[in-house]
């Protein structure tokens, strides 16, 4: 049913840089009429980005625009706010619900566009006390969820349903525009069971035949190619594949968004973690971290080794650090060392002799308002008893400020911290710097096991190098056996020695670094169960 | 994922909780009853008196809540207000149910730029609204203060030489209503039972019931019960968070406004200095001892609240001094109380707050449990 | 002139015009015959009477346990010390040792169960703590009666039981603090040493706590208490470990107060206590979740300054005393300056 006839959006030539970072260069599709338009690509893609600019997101105007031009029905358009994209008939579900628990149905999807009841006494005062015609809006809400095929109950609480219900309303919201013309699915399926995914998908179709088009973003690559009429693949800001879906197969499309196979990593080691001793053990562990849930994770760690924990967004690859430290609520068991750490107590964590380097820089890596010195020497100060002078047989410990100064000098000359000296605040730092005054922090520690998380997150690429840099040696010199958890594959293919992938708040597999980057991608995708661990 | 399984004990505990400081002041009452020696006819009319005196100012506190802001202390505002409007009422010499009308009309546009600029600064104050209003509610008594005390007969005429204090300005300490004293409460009075019925009063009541019933069923009652949830859905929703918070504040220190007249009109005296600053904090005492939450209040809670708390607080003096001897102590028990249950609700709801927060956890250790996945 | 931008970017404006206004009333007081002198004594004998009071605001704020508004637990603490060392009929200098010593016991208890309160409803310190005060003083009043006190000069005379609303510390530890070391300098200039030296010899404590490992850790739980968290602090017991010297220094602060003022008041004396100490320390500089020593001193003595000035400079202008209306929109205005300002909204 796809028309053939002149696009319904069109993007010409799309760029957009963060304050020199570039995150789309050169961006061109088009989309029409009925059209299901598939767009994949690993986190950092740009998928987020090229979405915020279709639907006028306030973080686009102020970083500076974009370049390029993107055409709706053949005119030209500039939004300035999500507002006019609404109007302009373009509906976006996002990945986070955007539902209040104690509104019904009815009311979260008529939100804020409620038919009313004329009232005289909104002639006096203003038209927001006419009341709400509560049948009209049961109905518009009914039509819109019978466009789904879906039997929701519109008069029930949001809060009370499943997710997967959540999940409909969301979509149901943005079909009861009447003028919604584009619609955009942001994951739309990762919250649903099996059935439910494909009772969505059915529905996609049949709204695609309506003559909605819609742009479906998802990890579920069988979706994509069951569902889409085109796929468009995302690597590195740029377009990289615009393909009819009829052809592809997931190993494909898997390669194309990990891409740019590099068989050859300049300084990759051999390191034979097999003969060396289990460091730490993790059993069944399950985290509750927001947005990163794990679910029943087993994984051993090799003292000397590196080794890194990757995979998709949301997928749990964070939890795993965080819920063995113990910053989220965590169950299951830790052994380091053939000590059992207690779990949810992060003193014990770090009295093991483990330290963790939080993805979450400013709020848990950082005292953004105190001093340099003071966040490097922090954790060490409390844990190791170290730059504290001792009077009264050490119950008196007071704050050596020479040696926490010389400390915080020394690390900010080994790491190369830009900075006017180490009495200046955290937070007056740029990224790549607040990255390395969080490695100088766990370094302080000599921690025996490091776990880091998505330590080049945020910061430009030269000091992307030397933060790696920083952390090979650390383990080469000291011996410090490190987990490396990042969204960037190459980037733990470079260092590691061998590399985990969680998906679905699981491990779905292990293989070693020097594995081709295609593997990896499949086990990224890959519904649980499908992959076995492969004997290294 | 899907529901907690929860034993029945644990069920009853939480329910029991839930209505934990209704339950607590209804044990209260019912060993107090006895003691205070009152017959059930007199308890009786004192309860509707007191619910004729009190519930119009509770009621007032009902909008913010819809809104998410929590308890208004900054509702002494537009007490506050009222009691300038009743000043100036007795100054021009206008009595009864004309003179009612008169200082609510005064009352109202102060009441709403006091509400107004209340509602701004809260909206600076995101997350800590309660203790901000509070605040807002002695910054405010200074100012009222500075007019009622220095400016009013100085700067403002006053004609009426008894209401002005000996040194030629400001107002006195207290003030007679007695020109509109009950002139609401006799009206229409019917006899029941022996129970003389405020019929007028409760009428009004009755119809502000009706109004709050309404206005939740309005598009602008929509938006508060919206923005009250999550700001930031109703904003991306398209609607006006702040100002929507604003308007919340200003009804309810307009209706706070109106609910002093009503409640001075019953007591027919006014202790100019005083009578606004405890008013707010027995309002939300009682509101809270009818079961309510910082999030959630209904009229329901108003009137058992009403009823709960002045059964305590006419009854603990006699009793206090039955049980241990001294009327003092039964003073000194029904402050002491009426600080508490809002200690107590206050720190139930937190804790209740924080106790949800932890169920995910729970969900995802019996989803492994459940799934079998766990070898152990 | 960027320099004196930052100064008053970082001194705040309210405080600035605090201060200019409170030099203005020394400047003006000779005029309308009122003894500079005089004013001055008065404001350093109200400093050394608050500023304990004023200091105890510290490591709550520190621990990010917001503004103390439940300091009238740490009085309350500080009374059944004092009246319990007049029961056991301590005099003299001795009288008030024992006072501190009595009243440290209810400070750790008290202050303990408190700050296990507020570590269940963090977000929400301030408003609860304002009610736990005013649940505690109410609870006090109940108890000020029915507690067996006997000492002739402490219980009603007529029933013999019950605590009277005021009891003079006289023969007791009246002065005992002021009357040390002190001097003066002409007729109507006199120095309490011994209540400065004692408030300095607190402050400095409270500095040195600052400066061990466990006063780093405090500060840390409250900058950024998922920092602290996640380098190994045991966030709940440094927050009750705020709570309860915040609230010991409460009690200390109450009969210091009382050594110099000469009462002991009970019942509802305590209520609005902490409203005064809370304004003083925002006024010195402080904010929501940062505080100095420093704060405390230049806070107490601009508060303290204003609320002894300002009523007799302002009689001798208008011949009205509009002191009291003066204190209250100031120092709840203060708050509401701290409550609302941005950068801690944020947290």
């Amino acid at each position: 049913m796809v028309d053939t006839s002149a696009p319904l959006l069109e993007m010409r030539n799309i760029s957009k840089d963060f304050f020199g970072n570039q995150v789309l260069t050169d961006v061109s599709f088009s989309l029409h009429k009925g059209e299901i338009l598939g767009l994949v690509g690993e986190n950092g893609a740009g998928k987020s980005t090229l979405m915020n600019i279709l639907f006028g997101m306030d973080v686009i105007q102020l970083t500076g625009g974009y370049e390029g031009e993107m055409l709706v029905d053949g005119k030209i358009v500039d939004y300035t706010s999500s507002f006019d994209a609404i109007a302009d008939g373009i509906g976006m579900v996002h990945q986070e619900f955007s539902l209040l628990p104690d509104f019904t149905v009815a009311e979260n999807i008529l939100l804020n566009r409620e038919p009313e009841k004329y009232s005289f006494i909104s002639e006096v005062f203003g038209e927001r006390l006419n009341s709400l015609d509560r049948n009209s809006m049961n109905e518009k809400s009914k039509k819109a969820i019978g466009k789904l095929g879906v039997a929701i109950n519109s008069s029930m609480l949001v809060g009370r349903m499943p997710v997967g219900h959540k999940q409909f309303t969301e979509i149901a919201r943005e079909l009861s525009k009447e003028s919604t013309r584009i619609l955009v699915l942001d994951e739309p399926t990762a919250v649903l069971t099996e059935q439910e995914a494909s009772i969505l998908l059915s529905a996609v179709r049949s709204l695609a035949n309506e003559g909605i088009a819609i742009i479906f973003i998802s990890h579920r690559l069988q979706e994509i190619i069951d569902v889409c009429d085109t796929v468009l693949i995302m690597r590195d800001g740029k377009i990289v594949k615009n393909e009819k879906a009829q052809d592809l197969t997931i190993a494909q499309i898997a390669r194309w968004m990990v891409g740019r196979e590099v068989t050859h990593h300049a300084d990759r080691r051999s390191f034979d973690y097999e003969h060396s001793s289990v460091m730490l053990s993790i059993k069944n562990l399950w985290v509750d971290m927001p947005g990163e849930t794990v679910r029943n994770v087993s994984l051993d760690v090799h003292k000397g080794e590196i080794i890194g924990i990757g995979g998709l967004a949301g997928q749990g690859k964070l939890g795993i650090p965080n819920g063995a430290m113990g910053l989220f609520t965590a169950g299951g068991s830790i052994t380091f060392e053939g000590k059992e750490i207690a779990l949810n107590e992060p003193r014990r964590f770090l009295d093991a002799g483990m330290a963790f380097v939080s993805e979450d820089r400013r709020g848990v890596g950082l005292l953004l308002d105190e001093s340099l010195d003071w966040n490097i020497s922090f954790a060490a100060m409390q844990v190791n008893d170290k730059f504290l002078k001792k009077y009264l047989n050490g119950m008196l410990m007071w704050r050596d400020e020479k040696q926490i100064q010389a400390v915080a000098q020394q690390y900010i000359d080994a790491l190369e911290i830009k900075c006017t000296s180490y009495r200046q605040k955290a937070k007056e730092l740029s990224g790549g710097n607040q990255q390395k005054i969080c490695l100088a922090k766990a370094f302080a520690l000599t921690p025996k096991l490091l776990f880091v998380s998505e330590p080049t997150r945020g910061i430009d690429i030269g000091a992307k190098s030397l933060v790696l840099q920083a952390l090979r040696d650390y383990n080469e010199k000291s011996g410090t056996t490190i987990v490396m958890i990042s969204s960037e594959l190459e980037e733990l293919r470079a260092i590691c020695d061998r590399i985990a992938i969680v998906t679905d708040g699981r491990i779905s597999g292990i293989l070693p670094a020097e594995t081709p980057s295609e593997d990896f991608g499949l086990l990224m995708v890959s519904k649980r169960g499908n992959t076995e661990e492969k004997p290294a | 994922m899907s529901k907690l399984r929860e034993t029945r004990g644990q069920k009853i505990i939480g329910a029991l909780e839930k209505n934990a400081v209704p339950i607590l002041f209804g044990i209260i009452c019912l060993i107090g009853i006895p003691f205070s020696g009152y017959s059930l006819g007199y308890l009786g009319q004192e309860i509707i008196v007191r619910i004729s005196r009190n519930s119009f100012l509770i009621i007032a506190l009902l909008v913010p809540i819809m809104a998410g802001m929590g308890l208004n202390f900054g509702m002494t505002l537009g007490a506050m207000a009222g009691q300038i409007g009743l000043i100036f009422m007795v100054d021009w010499g206008i009595v009864g149910i004309p003179g009612m009308i008169l200082a609510m009309i005064i009352s109202t546009p102060i009441s709403a730029f006091l509400g107004w600029m209340c509602g701004k600064i809260l909206n600076m104050a995101k997350g800590r609204e309660m203790v901000t209003s509070y605040i807002i509610g002695f910054f405010i008594n200074g100012v009222y203060q500075l007019i009622v005390l220095y400016g009013m007969g100085s700067v403002i005429p006053i004609k009426n030489t008894s209401l002005v204090l000996p040194r030629g300005y400001g107002i006195r300490n207290t003030v007679n209503l007695i020109t509109i004293r009950k002139a609401l409460d006799n009206l229409l009075a019917i006899r029941f039972l022996g129970i003389s019925i405020p019929f007028a009063t409760l009428l009004i009541i009755a119809l502000l019931c009706i109004f709050i019933v309404w206005f939740r069923r309005t598009k602008l009652g929509q938006d508060m019960r919206a923005v009250g949830q999550d700001m930031e859905v109703a904003r991306a929703a398209g609607i006006r968070v702040e100002h929507t918070r604003i308007v919340s504040v200003v009804i309810s220190t307009i209706l706070a406004g109106y609910g002093m007249i009503l409640y001075l009109q019953n007591m027919g005296t006014l202790n100019t200095y005083n009578s606004h600053m405890q008013i707010g904090m027995f309002s939300i005492a009682a509101l809270l001892v009818g079961g309510a939450s910082v999030a959630r209040a209904s009229i329901g809670n108003v009137f058992l609240g009403v009823s709960l708390f002045h059964l305590m607080f006419v009854v603990s003096p006699p009793a206090g001094k039955r049980i241990i001897g001294d009327a003092q102590l039964g003073e000194y028990f029904r402050v002491f109380v009426s600080y508490g249950v809002i200690t107590i609700a206050l720190v139930l709801y937190e804790i209740r707050k924080r106790r949800k927060a932890a169920r995910g956890g729970l969900l995802l250790a019996q989803d492994q449990v459940d799934s079998g996945e766990v070898d152990a | 002139m960027t320099k004196i931008k930052q100064f008053i970017h970082s001194f705040g404006w309210p405080r600035i015009i605090i201060g200019l206004f409170l030099l203005s009333l020394f400047i003006i007081a000779p005029f309308v015959g009122i003894n500079v002198s005089t004013s001055l004594s008065d404001t350093i004998v109200r400093f050394g009477m608050n500023g304990i009071m004023v200091l105890a605001m510290v490591p709550m704020i520190h621990s990010g346990c917001g503004l103390n508004f439940g300091l009238p637990l740490g009085i309350i603490a500080g009374l059944l010390g004092g009246t319990l060392s007049i029961e056991f009929n301590f005099v003299g200098n001795v009288s008030f040792l024992m006072a501190i010593l009595l009243s440290t016991p209810f400070a750790v208890i008290l202050g303990w169960g408190y700050g296990k309160l507020l570590n269940r409803v963090k977000g929400s310190e301030m408003m609860i703590a304002t009610y736990v005060g005013f649940s505690s003083v109410a609870f006090m009043c109940i108890m000020w009666l029915l507690l067996p006190y006997n000492h002739p000069s402490m219980v009603w005379g007529y029933a013999g039981t019950g605590l009277r609303t005021t009891i003079s510390t006289e023969g007791y530890y009246w002065h005992v603090l002021s009357n040390f070391l002190k001097f003066g300098i002409g007729d109507h200039f006199t120095f309490p040493t011994g209540m400065i030296l004692f408030f300095a010899l607190i402050a400095f404590l409270m500095w040195a706590f600052l400066h061990t490992k466990k006063g780093t850790a405090m500060t840390a739980v409250g900058s950024n208490p998922v920092f602290a968290r996640a380098s190994g602090i045991n966030i709940d017991k440094i927050r009750t470990l705020s709570v309860i010297m915040s609230t010991w220094l409460g009690a200390i602060g109450i009969l210091v107060y009382q050594q110099s003022f000469g009462f002991i008041q009970l019942y509802m004396g305590p209520f609005y206590m902490a409203l005064p100490a809370v304004s003083a320390i925002l006024i010195g500089g402080a904010s929501v979740n940062k505080a100095t020593i420093l704060n405390v001193v230049v806070g107490t003595l601009l508060f303290q300054g204003i609320l002894t000035m300002t009523p007799s400079v302002m009689n001798s202008i208008i011949h009205t005393d509009m002191s009291e209306v003066i204190r209250i929109i100031v120092s709840n205005g203060m708050i509401l300056y701290a409550l609302t300002r941005k950068s801690e909204a944020t947290r």
